[in-house]
């Protein structure tokens, strides 16, 4: 459990950037670094902090990106129940990246996994202070005291003290003892559990959120950068007359790719920077400047060759993964009935609605970035690696992010804004144009699986093999990284939520020619697709109904302890499972041309199933329902919860029907959301969201375990409405949209 | 050559290219950053404005098209645009916020336009809005929302 020290006020004004009076507390965080995502720093001295003004006021820094996942609500709600705040005094502020904070990597679902306890903590702590504060002035015992709603109560007089009017007072406390402080019960909260509304909804509808890309400092500029077509080709030569004479150009040069070093960092991928001084300019500049690329040797690569040459792969023996068990030969051997199909994934890029954007100002010896990143410290390290600037003389400002899902973690942006302006001596904003975006990504990788199952004559499953291939994300990092890493497998591959006794998983070889990297659900978007469509497969092959088979390949209760501090329990998979049958009233009778599909997940610790309703009419699909139960342990924020999941049914819909990145001659052939296309209004369920009641367990991902149902459910739901099975993602390439 | 555009009823003198989209002249010359660029080719509503009450992309109109024109922006108010911010605070309706402000502009056209829309309607009117977060079901619930608000203080 992690130990609330006091902070020294140096750090505090630093950090802060103000300096009013009240009562600071830190908190030492451990750092989640085993997590999949490589880490950059190696050791953490954490600190998060929170301030009680003498006007009652309470500050918080939220340490994590806000990118709509809600978190600086759901952070602050958790100090303000254990508080006893009233709500309306909460205001959240960004922190700037610095490992004080502890680990400010947000991604992986993690936030208030890691989160909750030591802002609960830290809330009790301070509640604890000023009861202390309270008791002493009316000369009697802290037992005697009690918070409600911002005051202090004496439980014999009623007499009450604002929190604001104990600040002087319980500032000059020692912080008190870890041992003593007692968390509030389950049944008394008051925040957590409920539904509170995002501290940011004033921002977000007067357009008064600061974005990225609405950062303006004096003086600034803006840049638009021309990149290879063909990742990590290069300028061979270019011709900038008509750059130059567009209104408002001033500048047109090389920047040369920076190479990250091996294991860490993203790097920037160069290429013509046009300088102006707006960004329309800047976007016109770009268009008229003449390149002539080296494309170098990613240039003969083609995303449909590369998907027959993974398929062809995954027909042959891979390497063996541990973790396989039994003997998957035998059980083929001795079915009553085998099943094969192979199932593919094209790449896949994020887009959020925010293009990729930074704003920096080097200064001599001196950095500062404003940026919507999800990683502000990678960020932070990489400026520091690039540019050779001490650490502490780099500040990266977090702004809003308008959408993150894995993209804005790289940092790719930043160090090319801060690459600029060293350049031209000024400040000066990049901002990708939505082309940019879509043809320069970290992208999520394609891949293709072949499954092979048995059934014994009961319509058991006694063994399954599955062999999956996809270029690992490591390649970002450690170059010819041609097998799936541990990490990758251990999502959703080798930890899959079923009970099967002759188990047989192997890994074929994926190179990698773009930039390969994580979007929201990563490697759980291949493995919740390969899985519950082969399982639908599996059940029909047994002729029994899908819901009911998938219970049975659960199996029979247990705890899988494995290596983390969440073991996996098939009775919580079972009920979300339960939960959403019920509740969509699986087994009715559906209008014709209607399908219904279920699919189930385990990801990030969290319980997840999905039922879809689908109606087929002209050969056209249309997803009419999604049913989906969560079940993520303490549900923090009930409302945000929902909202994350009604999200991640639209996510998921869209890379089910449109999501394809295709790639000819080393370069990507998508431009916009015209041809790489979104869920929209008109084509949106309605979506059904149940949480499950778990309060006394600790807190599990919310943010991505939505996404990976989406696709094999929509998929098993148009085999049931028409008996057509779709194996190859998107729908589009069929027709059916 | 100095031209005026006026933005929620107040005059901004600004000196650009006949040629500049809208949308750059109201984020990078006259400084109001609430309208967005999601994608620059009419395609996702990020950018939306009113101009003379009429719903337009502003990435792609050009800025001489709004000179001695009205334009309503995020920034502005009116008594629709209210409705639709009370009925959107209801429903917790933002993630990432983004996309908000030209959901809101455009969900303002729309009732501006249809007093009481229908579902379908709805869909008619919102689909050249992309929300990447996928807020879709609490913006329809919301536009119903407003309406009820709209209704019940008259
Ligand atoms: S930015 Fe104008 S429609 Fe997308
Ligand atoms: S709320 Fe994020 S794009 Fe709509």
């Amino acid at each position: 459990m992690s130990k609330i020290q006091q902070i020294n006020r140096r750090d505090f004004v630093k950090l802060f950037g103000l300096a009013t009076g009240g009562i600071i507390l830190g908190c030492n965080i451990s750092s989640d670094s085993k997590d999949f995502i490589p880490q950059i720093e190696g050791t953490f001295a954490p600190n998060l902090f929170v301030q009680i003004q003498k006007d009652g006021n309470i500050i918080l820094m939220a340490s994590r990106s806000e990118m709509g996942q809600g978190i600086r609500t759901s952070l602050a709600s958790a100090i303000a129940d254990e508080l006893e705040a009233d709500w309306k005094f909460i205001t959240v502020q960004q922190a700037t990246g610095n490992a004080k904070y502890g680990n400010q990597n947000t991604d992986g679902s993690r936030s208030v996994r890691t989160l909750l306890a030591p802002m609960r903590k830290m809330g009790a702590t301070a509640k604890a202070m000023l009861i202390t504060a309270a008791s002493k002035k009316w000369k009697v015992s802290e037992a005697d005291c009690f918070a409600e709603n911002h005051f202090v109560i004496n439980k014999n007089t009623s007499e009450k003290i604002f929190f604001g009017d104990l600040v002087e007072e319980a500032a000059k406390l020692t912080i008190p003892d870890d041992a003593t402080i007692q968390l509030k019960k389950v049944e008394d909260f008051k925040y957590i559990g409920k539904t509170l509304k995002s501290v940011d909804l004033k921002a977000f509808t007067h357009g008064t959120a600061t974005y990225g890309i609405d950062v303006r400092i004096p003086n600034m500029k803006f840049a638009a950068i021309a990149r290879c077509p063909v990742t990590f080709g290069s300028v061979k030569s270019f011709n900038a007359n008509a750059a130059e004479k567009t209104p408002g150009v001033e500048k047109v040069f090389q920047l040369d790719r920076l190479v990250p070093p091996t294991g860490s960092f993203f790097g920037a991928l160069g290429g013509v920077a046009v300088i102006a001084n707006n960004t329309w300019a800047a976007f016109q500049g770009k268009e008229s400047l003449e390149i002539e690329w080296n494309y170098g040797e990613n240039h003969s690569f083609d995303s449909e060759k590369f998907k027959q040459t993974l398929t062809n792969r995954i027909k042959e023996k891979g390497k063996l993964v541990p973790g396989s068990t039994g003997k998957v030969d035998d059980a083929f051997e001795e079915a009553a009935k085998t099943v094969e199909a192979i199932y593919h994934v094209p790449f896949l890029v994020h887009a959020p609605m925010e293009v990729p954007n930074a704003t920096a100002w080097f200064q001599k010896n001196k950095i500062e970035v404003w940026a919507p990143v999800q990683d502000p410290q990678t960020a932070r390290a990489e400026l520091a690696h690039f540019f050779e600037i001490p650490l502490e003389n780099i500040t990266v400002n977090v702004t809003f992010l308008g959408g993150g899902f894995g993209r804005k973690s790289k940092s790719d942006f930043v160090v090319e804004a801060v690459a600029l302006s060293k350049k031209i001596k000024a400040p000066v904003q990049v901002v990708w144009t939505r082309e940019d975006d879509i043809q320069h990504s970290f992208y999520h990788a394609t891949s293709a699986q072949y499954l092979k199952g048995s059934l014994d004559t009961n319509g058991q499953v006694t063994g399954w093999l599955q062999r999956v291939a996809f270029p690992s994300i490591v390649s970002s990092f450690k170059p010819l990284s041609e097998y799936a890493s541990g990490f990758e497998l251990n999502q959703g591959f080798t930890n899959n939520p079923y009970n099967i006794s002759n188990f047989s998983l192997e890994n074929a070889k994926a190179e990698a020619n773009l930039r390969i990297g994580w979007m929201r659900s990563v490697v759980h978007i291949h493995s919740g697709f390969g899985n519950n469509s082969f399982v639908d497969e599996l059940a029909f092959a047994a002729k029994k109904d899908a819901v009911q088979f998938h219970l049975d390949l659960i199996g029979a209760d247990r705890v899988i302890e494995g290596r983390s501090e969440f073991p996996y329990d098939s009775k919580r998979m079972k009920a979300v499972l339960k939960n959403t049958a019920k509740v969509s009233n699986w087994g009715k009778t559906i209008p014709e041309n209607h399908g219904l599909g279920v699919a189930i997940h385990y990801s990030f610790y969290s319980y997840v199933a999905t039922i879809v309703e689908v109606s087929v009419i002209n050969e056209k699909v249309k997803v009419e329902n999604v049913w989906t139960t969560i079940d993520c342990g303490l549900a923090l924020n009930k409302d945000n919860i929902k909202n994350q999941l009604e999200g991640a049914a639209i996510f998921g819909m869209s890379l089910a029907l449109y999501g394809k990145i295709s790639v000819k001659e080393g370069a990507v052939e998508q431009h916009n959301y015209y041809d790489y296309e979104m869920t929209r209004m008109k084509d949106a369920p309605k979506i059904h969201v149940d949480i499950i009641e778990a309060m006394h367990e600790r807190p599990t991902g919310v943010g991505e375990p939505g996404v990976p149902v989406m696709a094999p459910a929509i998929c098993n739901a148009i085999f049931n409405a028409t008996g057509k099975r779709i194996r190859s993602l998107p729908l589009v390439d069929f027709g059916l949209v | 050559m100095s031209k005026n555009l006026s933005i929620n009823g107040k005059s901004y003198t600004i000196d650009v290219q006949d040629d500049m989209p809208l949308l750059w002249a109201i984020r990078d010359i006259v400084g109001l950053t609430g309208t967005k660029f999601g994608c620059g080719v009419s395609q996702c509503g990020a950018c939306s404005v009113l101009i003379d009450g009429t719903l337009t992309k502003s990435c792609s109109m050009p800025v001489s098209y709004a000179f001695g024109k009205e334009i309503f922006t995020i920034e502005g108010s009116s008594p629709n645009l209210e409705f639709l911010r009370e009925a959107w605070n209801e429903g917790n309706v933002p993630q990432c916020g983004y996309c908000q402000s030209g959901q809101l502009i455009a969900a303002t056209s729309l009732l501006d336009a249809t007093e009481n829309p229908t579902d379908k309607d709805i869909d008619a009117a919102m689909s050249s809005n992309i929300c990447r977060c996928g807020t879709y079901t609490r913006i329809k619930k919301a536009i119903h929302k407003a309406v009820a608000l709209k209704n019940e203080s008259i």
